[in-house]
């Protein structure tokens, strides 16, 4: 079934059907620290700066140099960003992994192969370019030590020969990376460009595939998650952000402090931030409860096992009623192995994290646009509800370059909640932090400095009454996280809800969230198009959900929920606050480490079709 | 017979600088074992908050857990107060100064909740140099989950329950020198007196400011054998020097003996005088207080006043270039900036 439905998306181009334009998956395989980074970047930017739409997908290892590294470019002229299981043209530049990736290549693929390595290729089913990268390299590049930094720029030059990529568009794209280095420029051009013509007077052009120009990337961008969520902190008006560096979060804060340097230092040039390296994640949250709690908007990014040591911080925080936002890129467990491996799952411990009865705000971003989008918004609702907010990202939104329509700027002024001051203070007379004046279960707050002699009050994890002092009685706490449940429930539509995408006659519907969404997307258009199933789709972008979720369970006969975590977090989450639905669910899950891809929903979603027709 | 008595004018309240009584710094009652040194130190506090007419509600009040912690509600009752979770207040103050540089912070900090749990963090904070007040009430050993031993407890020490302390002590004032504090001092709860100078001292510093205090827990480690109890304390104190404190606002000529007194002045322009005791000690050397502590730790005894003070280490807001205003209050057109520059940053992805 599974080349059944990879044939059914994607045939082959033959040649009598003309070259399939604007529509290839480029896999280039180098070792790390070897430079490729900008060479991949350069070739991917001189195909999107043709209006082609691209996406990209950067397998690496958590090792400075020399273990391999994989980075997939999908030209789609469909606009479709996910991952996919089948290269169309491979580049093997590093002998640890040329005879594997040679291996997996499927039957009809192109190679282009480093001379030194051609031996390998033992098998006649594919188009194999050999090219002597050593040989090219050593006419361009005098000096040694360069050479292997520009070696990459020639796979650039063969593959804009190949493909038709207009060299004009490549040293554009060279300008562009090395806009402050002229040097590296003009030495990098000149390496693709020596590719370009070794293969112009050695190589055949293909026929099989072509970029041509187009529109439909005009207007957009390229962005990494990582960096629209540090652009949205910073017109979310973040003012405190500390951080411990893990992998994949770290470029959040490295990329923040980048543009906060550059937009919110004053004309005497103090600056109206502060950003912390912490001493670890533990001491990072601490900040951002200190900061929250003095009033300031803070943050912080991490990835898993951050979160585990946040633990103890986000009790503090959904108890002491503290406003907080951590960003959760999330990535696979523990420690070393797989740190750069993308996953959703630390959904369900963040949605309960810490001690006692804990329930969080999580946001969860299905693009880069939600990214900086969600960044604002969990700002906003960490002060409205004051309480911690997660943003849950992942390694694949966060970390690799997406397109994307332009972002807009911020629509709404900026909310601190509910906040009194000195004036309030002496309007109202009473004043009494944890009390629910307004039916909602939000209280009201006070910063410390505001001078009023009402404004004080003692903040605890536990044991207070609605004033703020001190009590073990069993009836005034549980007053209190009665509160606190109902605050939640009232978070429940006031969260961004969910996006429905109703069908009439579906008789499948699909959940799913966060970076899925690109995978179902596709999956639906293949399901419909290929296999004549009709899916209907809401996808969630936050917890807790309200009442769009079992509306959409009821009018659907069939519900899967898609995750890219193997104990089906979110499954599990609706069954147990909606146990009506429970029945209905079944899970599509994926959990390797790689991106999901739209063939592997297709399949699980047909082997559930296949099986309820069965029974 | 009977006579009208006119009554006596109501006599008016001693004020302080800012019109406010000594019961305006005041807090909930303690609930901490009659004797607790602790009770002490708060006492120390009020009075000098109350002397240095702070305003309560400039101040914030920050602990981690423990009985020392606790004591945040027995002080300045119209001050917002954090007492948040175990061993992490330095962060929690890190984080609540970087918001609002304006605000006083207090932190009051135990040796559990300061060397063990909260060792990384306290040393950090040091490091850093946060603006702040950092107490720590050194009973030796845990209080408030019955007296288990504490990694200040001295080696040699018997604990409740006859266990002898086998690990080396962590010398919280000596840490605090080797990381760069700027001022490090150490008292003893009942000695009164000197805990208020050495506090208002410690306020008017710019930086951190780590004050250890030796406050004999009656309960648990009050007995022979214990080298924080109140008898082993009262016996083997030594101090440094008299001292007095002479705040910025008011403007008096110190007199002092040359040769035997010396005056450090304060970044703000407060005063302390020190008078000589036995030791030619100079708060300035750094080596000079490492090598006294560690004279105090081979004789067995704690030398109390001010060890070491240095005001020329940039605090860490002013380090990072913070402006002055709490950033906790500034309005949106100053923290979210411009449509134009939005539509630049979009450009640049273009």
């Amino acid at each position: 079934m599974s080349q059944a439905v990879a044939d059914a998306a994607q045939q082959s181009a033959s040649p009598e059907q003309g070259p399939k334009v604007n529509d290839i998956v480029i896999r280039i395989a180098t070792p790390n620290g070897s430079g490729s980074q900008s060479a991949n970047n350069i070739l991917m930017r001189s195909i999107f700066t043709m209006g082609i739409p691209v996406n990209s997908k950067n397998l690496f290892p958590s090792n400075i140099q020399g273990l391999p590294t994989w980075f997939t470019i999908r030209v789609s002229d469909h606009g479709w960003q996910c991952a996919r299981n089948r290269t169309d043209l491979c580049i093997a530049m590093n002998p640890q992994t040329a005879a594997e990736d040679i291996a997996e290549l499927q039957p009809g693929s192109m190679l282009i192969v480093r001379e030194a390595l051609k031996h390998l290729v033992t098998r006649d089913d594919l188009t194999v370019f050999v090219v002597p990268f050593n040989k090219i390299v050593n006419t361009v590049c005098e000096e040694t030590r360069l050479r292997k930094m520009v070696i990459n720029m020639i796979y650039v030059g063969v593959v804009a020969y190949l493909l038709g990529i207009e060299m004009d568009e490549v040293r554009a794209a060279v300008s562009w990376q090395f806009s402050k280095k002229a040097k590296a420029a003009e030495l990098n051009t000149r390496a693709a460009e020596a590719g370009y013509e070794y293969a112009e007077q050695n190589l055949p052009r293909q026929s099989g595939f072509a970029l041509q120009r187009s529109t439909r990337a005009n207007g957009k961008i390229l962005i990494e998650g990582n960096q629209a969520s540090a652009l949205g902190m910073v017109f979310g008006g973040v003012t405190v952000a500390a951080w411990y560096p893990i992998t994949p979060s770290s470029s959040v804060c490295e990329y923040l402090i980048g543009f906060l340097d550059k937009y919110r230092r004053e004309e005497n040039g103090k600056n109206t931030y502060a950003v912390v390296q912490a001493e670890d994640e533990l001491a990072a949250l601490g900040m951002v409860l200190g900061a929250g709690w003095a009033g300031a908007r803070a943050f912080t990014a991490t990835s898993g096992p951050g979160i585990s040591l946040m633990a103890e911080m986000a009790g503090l925080s959904y108890f002491a009623e503290v406003p907080a936002v951590v960003i959760d890129v999330q990535r696979m467990g523990p420690s070393t192995g797989l740190p750069t491996r993308t996953c959703q799952g630390d959904i369900a411990k963040a949605y309960m994290l810490s001690h006692g009865d804990c329930k969080h705000i999580l946001l969860i971003p299905g693009s880069v646009r939600e990214c900086y989008e969600f960044s604002m918004e969990a700002l906003e609702l960490a002060e409205k509800f004051q309480t911690l907010v997660f943003v849950m990202s992942d390694l694949d939104l966060g970390m690799n370059k997406w397109m994307s329509d332009m972002f807009e700027p911020p629509s709404k002024p900026i909310n601190r909640g509910k906040v009194l001051n000195a004036e309030d203070l002496s309007k109202n007379g009473t004043f009494a932090r944890y009390r629910d004046v307004d039916g909602d279960g939000i209280p009201y707050r006070t910063l410390p400095g505001t001078d009023h002699p009402n404004a004080g009050y003692f903040t605890r994890g536990t044991g207070h009454t609605e004033t703020a002092a001190y009590s073990e009685k069993a009836d005034v706490w549980q007053r209190n996280i009665d509160r606190l449940s109902k605050k939640f429930d009232t978070a429940r539509e006031c969260v961004p809800a969910p996006v429905v995408q109703d069908v009439d006659g579906a008789l499948v519907g699909l959940i799913a969230y966060g970076s899925s969404d690109f995978a179902v997307e596709e999956a639906r258009h293949i399901l419909e198009h290929h296999h004549g199933i009709k899916t209907a789709y809401l996808r969630i972008r936050a917890l807790p959900v309200g009442g769009a979720v079992t509306k959409f369970c009821d009018a659907y006969p069939n519900v899967l929920v898609v995750e890219q975590n193997r104990d089906a977090h979110v499954a599990g989450i609706l069954r147990s606050e909606f146990p009506e639905i429970a029945p209905k669910l079944r899970s599509i899950l994926h959990y390797n480490g790689l991106p999901i891809d739209a063939d592997t929903i297709v399949q699980q979603a047909l082997h559930h079709a296949a099986v309820k027709e069965r029974n | 017979m009977s006579s009208t008595v006119a009554p006596a004018p109501a006599k008016a309240p001693k004020t302080n600088r800012i019109g406010l009584t000594q019961k305006d710094y005041q807090g909930a009652e303690s609930t901490l074992c009659a004797g607790c040194g602790h009770d002490a130190i708060t006492s120390s506090i009020i009075k000098a908050f109350y002397e240095l007419g702070i305003a309560p509600h400039d101040v914030a009040k920050l602990s981690g857990i423990g009985c020392s912690s606790k004591t945040t509600n027995y002080f300045l009752n119209q001050a917002h107060g954090f007492n948040s979770v175990h061993g992490r207040m330095a962060t929690i103050a890190t984080g609540a100064n970087l918001a609002n540089r304006k605000l006083v912070n207090i932190g009051i900090s135990g040796d559990g909740d300061t060397a063990s749990i909260g060792l990384g963090h306290f040393c950090h904070m040091v490091r850093r140099n946060v603006n702040m007040l950092y107490v720590v009430e050194n009973n030796g050993c845990y209080g408030l989950t019955k007296g288990q031993a504490s990694a200040t407890a001295d080696k040699g020490t018997i604990m409740k329950g006859g266990i002898t302390i086998q690990s080396m002590p962590i010398d919280l004032c000596a840490l605090a020198v080797e990381l760069g504090c700027g001022f490090v001092a150490r008292s003893f709860s009942g000695d009164t007196q000197q805990v208020r100078t050495l506090m208002k001292a410690a306020l008017a510093h710019n930086g951190t400011a780590v004050l250890d205090i030796v406050s004999p827990c009656v309960t648990f480690n009050n007995h022979e054998g214990s080298t924080k109890s109140q008898t082993y304390a009262r016996d083997h104190e030594e101090p440094l020097h008299e001292m007095d404190f002479i705040p910025h606002f008011e403007n008096i000529a110190v007199e002092y003996e040359p040769g035997t007194t010396k005056v450090v002045t304060l970044h703000d322009g407060s005063r302390v005088t020190l008078k000589k005791l036995e030791l030619d000690y100079d708060t300035s050397c750094r080596t000079k207080a490492i090598e006294l502590l560690g004279q105090a730790r081979e004789k067995n005894l704690f030398y109390t006043g001010l060890v070491y003070y240095n005001s020329n280490i940039v605090p860490f807001d002013e380090h990072i270039n913070i402006i002055d205003e709490p950033l906790a209050h500034l309005p949106e057109s100053r923290v979210r900036p411009s449509n134009e520059a939005f539509a630049k940053i979009m450009q640049g992805f273009a």
